[in-house]
């Protein structure tokens, strides 16, 4: 609505710009999230200028929640201060059901839309079409220090289960020496520890909701699942465990302090790298453990590019969304960065380049990660709902963050297991029911 | 202003009107205008991700606010925030000028350096504090601790709140100390000279001579600082997110939740009228008696 | 200040030989800058991290260690300090000197002519402080859309004006209460008006006030990170902002943050350092008689 009773003067302001000034420069608001691989996209800014000269980048760097709260405010009420977002998976289809972004139909030839990864351009899609283009993308897996399971003999089988990763804690978990049996999130959020949580909830058999909403909170299986992981972490975990996110996760196993991690796929790149890692020579990898199901056992992210159907200025947006996705981005950051710097999990035909395969070990399992990830079916008992580690309705952000919290709760000891899902439940009826999902 | 006004002296009325316009009428308008869309909102049913799902909700908001469990633990957080740190920067600003008051070497530099926190952004001391203080494996205090032979505090899981009020604390207590330093100049030497000369002891003399002058700052800092206090939010942000469970959730945080996680402007909105009133129950009570001693 | 002290404490020496004034002046001096240590450590810790590389940032704590300035480079190269600098400034500066203006005549009435709804205004105007910014934030977002002051300078000057004119009106009301009343009786014999009173004897006996006030004014816009993350995004945003770029990035990033932190907060804290003694005389809130 907004874009049509703008066109026109933006038509005109461009037109009288470029009639006083020989080239006229279109400035665009990138907004992204500080997290390595955008910040490698806004250090190659010069790149894309020179090639695009009529195109200026304006950043917005924020912290993720910072920035999420920000477009939120800005694309629901319109503010159009933005002319492109990074958001993920969880806000793509949803905001694109509310006609809040710009579609991505006919794609040049030279960008390969096929050539995306399936799962990740489904996860972005609404009517078959894609709203936002993936700038990397990831699962989930196990990583752990071979020198460490060398030493205590224990064999990492293909696929291993989470009984098998308790007991290979206890025996590893070793305090004094700052060696801790596993390190996994515990810092609250829907897209910390709730992330984490959710996989494992996946996995035990699990849901969120039944199919009629109803929350499913204070099942068995919830039950069983999350005494698992207060026992595990609160056991063989380092200390402050409830305050550890991804990125704090991150520095210990770099640092050499966690035996096995389950985390982002996203994170092989830098622990691989010796540089940022005292770990790269002992890294092993293998899927994400499972329980009862291997269903959901691993989630599906990706961060991605959208243009706000109120930008003002879609033409450039789009040159610049279809650029900072492109194979030759892709080519580009390898060749300046290195080829482990690369952004993962969107291109088959990155886990195809010999260069990649050959400086990143992890590749196999990272695209069979994302390949067997489906967030259309991720549940054991069958779930109104999609996505892996989220539920891809508007009130999930509140409703994860809080029984995030209560979750947190049980894993310091302030509360029961019992008592905190009993309470989460509670918290999620009422959210449900305030929203009109349930009577 | 004007100088037909001079004129206009006896009838005071008139010119104070005046004179007031500029600052009552925008306080007027930045309280009202928003207050007022805050009361609507607060009446409709109103969510940002929900277009569409609009129209008037009666008080079906301040039912669902009020029935919220972590409404009243919210604001029991926001007294004992508030209370506590009001305790600490209190009765350590008070010690910290009767100390800096005192001659010694170096004493300059060493006010300045103790008055330094309360330049500092909320936000970065909340860092701070959180990434290279009470970091349970990186940070000074873990490290202190271990140095000692003692087990490390994991501070934001097992003393979330404590953690919090330390940060908050430690924000406030230059001001306090500032405020009061200033009050402890204008002490009158000869008092306290008189007191000693009839053998009081110094901790008499703090009691009968010091505290009593120090009333009318001390009032001050509590009525100044209350009013930062109560609407306490990035240090809470920054670190815990209102967590674990709802330890560190206060009024300001438990709205930030339905405002800019849920997106639900009218639940928020509802929130926001319960806080504004809170803040005037409080500013009746408290400000008031605190105002009473700053009168005559 | 206390020159008084010496010959007191002398007077005390008599009943504990520890007590020597030598004694008593080491024992202060140590105990002084102890606390005043203490208090100041986070922001020398935070100082000292900024020059360390990643790695030495999270090894045991230490004072010895090679001093790089890599990390101020780093965050130079990914954001433009400068920029954010100077919005800070304007910001800070702009809505300090309108708060001023539009706060002195309001005090001075209140403080000279108070009629018996005074207090109660100023406790209203206090009482518009305790309100969460957050409750209102999506009520003045709109506006500001509408009135397309989003990510403006203006914008951020005008809410940080209304933000502390509460307390700007309290801090010079409570000073122009405490001015001798006399010195203006006879300003006005002699026919001043009410500009020259305040130009020409008002302000000189109040400046010291009104300097601080700004000060206070001016530290609370520079810190405010509330409604600067929320209401701007390129054009318009200060440090705050530039420090919300830097707060959890993936991997290793301690001393990033302490570059930036520092970076963003030297100027205040310089600025707070030189104006010290000045702020300890005007801080007063009519504390002191």
């Amino acid at each position: 609505m907004k874009l049509t009773r703008s066109l026109p003067m933006a038509t005109l302001a461009a037109a009288i710009a470029s009639a006083s000034q020989a080239q006229a420069q279109t400035e665009i608001t990138v907004a992204t999230v500080n997290n390595n691989d955008m910040v490698i996209m806004q250090s190659l800014t010069d790149q894309f200028e020179q090639a695009n000269p009529d195109i200026k980048l304006d950043w917005v760097v924020l912290e993720e929640n910072v920035l999420r709260q920000r477009l939120t405010t800005d694309i629901a009420t319109e503010g159009g201060q933005f002319d492109v977002m990074t958001i993920g998976t969880y806000e793509v289809p949803i905001w694109a059901e509310r006609g809040w972004l710009a579609a991505f139909d006919n794609l040049p030839e030279g960008y390969d839309e096929e050539d995306l990864l399936k799962s990740v351009r489904n996860g972005l899609s609404h009517d078959c079409t894609l709203h936002a283009l993936p700038f990397y993308g990831e699962s989930s897996m196990l990583y752990y220090r071979t020198d460490l399971f060398d030493e205590h003999g224990i064999d990492m089988p293909e696929q291993p289960s989470w009984e098998e990763v308790r007991d290979w804690a206890a025996e590893i978990h070793d305090p004094d020496n700052e060696t801790f049996g596993i390190c996994l999130r515990g810092k609250p959020g829907w897209g910390e520890n709730m992330a984490f949580v959710s996989t494992l909830v996946n996995t035990f058999g699990g849901r969120w909701f039944d199919e009629d909403w109803n929350p499913e909170l204070d099942s068995p299986e919830w039950q069983e699942a999350i005494s698992f992981y207060v026992d595990l972490l609160g056991n063989y975990g380092p200390p402050g465990a409830s305050s550890n996110g991804f990125n704090e996760n991150q520095a210990l196993f770099s640092s050499g302090k966690c035996a096995m991690w389950v985390d982002a796929t996203s994170a092989a790149g830098r622990i691989f790298n010796p540089d940022e890692s005292s770990v790269a020579d002992q890294l092993g990898f293998s899927q994400a453990p499972v329980a009862e199901t291997p269903k959901g056992s691993h989630w599906l992210w990706s961060w991605a590019l959208a243009i706000p159907a109120s930008s003002e200025k879609q033409e450039a947006a789009r040159t610049f969304v279809e650029w900072a996705t492109s194979k030759e981005y892709i080519e580009l950051v390898g060749e300046t960065e290195g080829w482990t710097s690369v952004p993962p999990g969107t291109r088959t035909s990155t886990y195809e380049d010999e260069r990649y395969i050959e400086a990143a070990p992890f590749a196999d399992f990272v695209l069979e990660a994302m390949q067997g990830a489906d967030p259309t079916d991720s549940t054991l008992k069958p779930s109104p709902y999609i996505g892996v580690q989220f539920v891809g309705i508007p009130e999930f952000q509140a409703i994860g963050t809080q029984v995030g919290q209560t979750i947190a709760s049980a894993l310091t000891g302030d509360a029961s297991v019992e008592q905190a899902l009993q309470s989460a439940q509670q918290a999620t009826e009422r959210t449900m029911k305030r929203a009109g999902y349930l009577d | 202003m004007n100088k037909t006004r001079a004129s206009g002296r006896t009838v005071g009325g008139l010119r104070t009107l005046s004179l007031q316009a500029p600052a009552v009428t925008l306080l007027l308008v930045w309280m009202l205008v928003p207050l007022g869309m805050t009361l609507w909102f607060s009446l409709q049913r109103y969510n940002l991700l929900m277009p569409g799902m609009t129209g008037f909700a009666g008080l079906e908001n301040y039912e669902y606010l009020f029935t919220d469990p972590a409404l009243w633990s919210a604001m029991g957080t926001t007294l004992l925030l508030v209370g506590w740190v009001l305790v600490i920067t209190v009765v350590g600003g008070t010690l910290l000028a009767v100390l800096f008051q005192q001659d010694f070497a170096g004493r300059g530099i060493a006010r300045v350096l103790a008055i330094s926190p309360f330049f500092v952004m909320p936000t970065v001391s909340a860092l701070v504090w959180k990434n290279m203080m009470m970091h349970p494996s990186n940070g000074v205090l873990s490290w202190v601790a271990e140095t000692f032979g003692l087990p490390a505090v994991d501070w934001f899981s097992s003393l979330p709140l404590t953690s919090i009020i330390i940060i908050v604390a430690w924000q406030w207590l230059p001001f306090a100390l500032l405020i009061l330093l200033t009050a402890m100049q204008s002490l009158d030497d000869d008092q306290v000279e008189a007191a000693r000369m009839d053998g009081a002891g110094p901790v008499a003399i703090f009691f009968f001579i010091t505290l009593p002058h120090l009333k009318r700052a001390i009032s001050v800092v509590i009525m100044i600082e209350m009013i930062f206090l109560l609407t306490i939010f990035a240090e809470i942000f920054v670190t815990t997110s209102g967590g674990p469970g709802l330890a560190t959730t206060n009024l300001a945080y438990l709205i930030y939740i339905q405002a800019l996680l849920n997106f639900d402007v009218g639940m928020a909105s509802a929130g926001g009228v319960v806080a504004i009133i809170l803040a005037n129950i409080v500013a009746i009570f408290l400000v008031r008696m605190v105002a009473r001693n700053l009168e005559d | 200040m206390t020159s008084s002290r010496t010959p007191l404490s002398g007077a005390k020496a008599s009943s504990s030989p520890l007590a020597s004034p030598q004694v008593r002046k080491l024992v202060l001096t140590v105990l002084g800058w102890t606390v005043a240590c203490v208090i100041f450590f986070p922001i020398f810790w935070m100082v000292l991290t900024g020059f360390k590389t990643e790695a030495d940032a999270i090894a045991d704590p230490s004072l010895i260690f090679s001093p790089t300035l890599e990390s101020y480079q780093a965050v130079q190269a990914r954001s433009g300090y400068a920029r954010f600098a100077l919005n800070s400034v304007v910001i800070a500066f702009g809505s300090t000197l309108l708060a001023l203006l539009i706060a002195i005549p309001s005090a001075y009435s209140m403080a000279f002519l108070p009629t018996k709804r005074t207090k109660g205004t100023l406790l209203w105007m206090l009482s518009t402080k305790m309100l969460p910014p957050v409750g209102v934030l999506v009520p003045i977002y709109l506006i500001f859309r509408d009135l397309g002051l989003l990510d403006t300078r203006t914008g951020l000057i005008i809410v940080y004006t209304l933000m502390n004119l509460p307390i700007v009106v309290w801090m010079l009301y409570t000073f122009f209460k405490d001015m001798p009343k006399d010195i203006l009786e006879a300003g006005r014999m002699d026919g001043a008006s009410t500009l020259q009173e305040v130009l020409y004897l008002l302000m000189p006996l109040t400046l010291p006030g009104i300097a601080s006030t700004g000060l206070l004014a001016v530290i609370l816009s520079w810190n405010e990170a509330f409604w600067s993350l929320n209401l701007t995004s390129s054009n318009a945003a200060p440090l705050t902002a530039y420090i919300a770029s830097f707060s959890s990035p993936e991997g290793l990033f301690w001393a990033k943050l302490s570059a930036a932190s520092t970076m963003a907060i030297a100027p205040i804290l310089i600025l707070g350092w030189m104006t010290q003694k000045q702020m300890v005389r005007g801080l007063t809130f009519g504390a002191v008689k």
